[in-house]
């Protein structure tokens, strides 16, 4: 069954079959649709790949090593994709990836979606004391691109930064960059989400 | 149809100047170096008197010009001039939009915009001459008779009301970007929804280029009710994000205060965090 549904992604001719074979194949969440849904980030499809997305979510965990795999080194596009499914799944087994890329990818869009995941990963999921290194690990890498020279990437970093300030243990150090970054950011927008996150946190 | 900024220069790459040596190259012998100083002197916002004075006579410079009677040096001066904010280059920019040069024209004009100096309307008026009649192709160019879209764009920032009767026939030029443009200029003189929902429904567009170009339009005006519209666009991330960076920044007061920022603010950023 997954298979015809697998060989109708490979097979289709135009962009909206494309888009319905994966809904298809999607429907069927089974993990072994899991390489076709990956692949489908690379077709420069959006609404296809936004499709694959959503699917690849909803299963979870156990997409997570092939995706971690089959990252697009060539493919900015295909590769954002990728990292914004890691990050909404937000297995910790992501975070050297999603530090690599929020530092030194070319493509702002790759950062922003891995500055947005550094925030939120399911950091209880590893033991102790592997999570508080992690944490820190995730903490300096959104303090440092928060003083990207791109506005947009700076934006996510904030994002991130407010919710890694659910842990206590780094509260502090977040609250003192933001008030910096209050202080100093030449763009308005990035000082309304800084005003946002302290809401949302109840600083 | 616009010619290259010259952004594709990169700071690192480019020659290693100084205020100074920028300043001074513009009289250099070697019209390359004109060229890429005067580019470099904008880019890097050196607004200091001695740099604004050198590009405004570099705005009548009659020494780098093309085969096809471009002059390069002119351009990027124009533009230069336009992000150093200083209003002692607008008469030499209004004299630039009598240029022979198209891609001055079109320079000045955008220049003009960003200098907010109403000055500026009358003679970006005259550039309306014969209205949608006379807003035809050069032949054998890339290009409409005058930068069209610079000058209903500057019009509109430009908060130029006596212009509304010679903008609103260009919402049906057979250019879709200068209908973007009218549009735009028509919502900022008058405020009133339907020219914002005409921009929305070019989002609809089948032409990529084109969404990109509305999206840059409704962030450029702010025009809050197309926030979903263009969350849900089918462009990249990066073109929605700046747009809705325009809609948030209408939203905030000039001084932002520790004030918690409003609703509609809020909304905003939901959608932008939604893009990430």
């Amino acid at each position: 069954m997954t298979e015809e549904l697998i060989s109708a992604v490979t097979l289709a001719e135009t962009r909206a079959q494309m888009v319905t074979a994966v809904k298809n194949l999607a429907a069927a969440k089974d993990p072994k649709a899991i390489s076709t849904l990956i692949a489908v980030f690379g077709y420069n499809n959006p609404a296809a790949a936004m499709v694959a997305l959503d699917a690849l979510i909803e299963l979870g965990e156990i997409a997570v090593p092939q995706l971690l795999e089959h990252i697009d080194d060539y493919n900015y596009g295909a590769r954002a994709y990728s990292i914004r499914t890691l990050a909404a799944i937000a297995d910790p087994r992501a975070l050297d990836v999603l530090i690599t890329v929020a530092a030194t990818d070319f493509a702002p869009s790759v950062r922003r979606a891995a500055a947005k995941g550094l925030g939120n990963l399911h950091w209880h999921k590893l033991s102790f004391p592997e999570n508080k290194t992690a944490i820190n690990r995730a903490l300096d890498t959104l303090l440092l691109i928060s003083q990207d020279t791109d506005w947009s990437i700076r934006y996510a970093a904030v994002v991130g930064l407010q919710a890694l300030a659910k842990i206590a243990d780094v509260q502090q150090s977040i609250l003192t960059r933001l008030k910096q970054m209050l202080a100093n950011d030449v763009e308005k927008a990035v000082r309304a989400r800084i005003q946002l996150a302290y809401t949302n946190c109840g600083f | 149809m616009i010619e290259p900024s010259g952004e594709e220069y990169s700071a690192e790459n480019g020659e290693q100047l100084t205020k100074e040596l920028a300043i001074a190259n513009l009289q250099s012998s070697d019209l390359s170096l004109r060229y890429y100083s005067a580019w470099w002197l904008g880019k890097f916002r050196v607004s200091q008197p001695e740099a604004v004075d050198a590009l405004i006579a570099a705005l009548e410079d009659e020494a780098d010009k093309t085969e096809l009677g471009g002059y390069p040096l002119r351009r990027n001066a124009a533009r230069a001039l336009g992000k150093l904010g200083n209003i002692k280059a607008v008469p030499g920019l209004i004299k630039c939009l009598e240029c022979s040069d198209f891609y001055v024209r079109e320079a000045a004009t955008q220049s003009l915009e960003m200098l907010r100096d109403i000055r500026a309307v009358e003679p970006l008026i005259k550039l309306l001459d014969g209205g949608v009649d006379q807003a035809v192709q050069v032949p054998g160019r890339p290009h409409l008779a005058q930068p069209y879209e610079a000058v209903l764009e500057a019009l509109g920032s430009l908060a130029a009301k006596e212009a509304i009767s010679l903008i609103l026939p260009f919402l049906k030029h057979p250019v879709p970007r200068v209908q973007c443009s009218a549009g735009r200029a028509m919502y900022q003189l008058t405020q009133d929804p339907e020219y914002g929902e005409l921009l929305v429904k070019m989002l609809e567009s089948d032409d990529l280029k084109l969404r990109r170009v509305v999206l840059g339009d409704l962030g450029a005006i702010g025009y809050m009710a197309a926030a979903d519209a263009i969350t849900h666009a089918k462009a990249e991330n990066s073109f929605k994000l700046m747009a809705l960076k325009g809609l948030l920044e209408y939203q905030l007061p000039d001084k932002l205060d520790s004030l918690a920022v409003s609703a509609e603010a809020v909304q905003v950023m939901n959608l932008m965090d939604s893009l990430l």
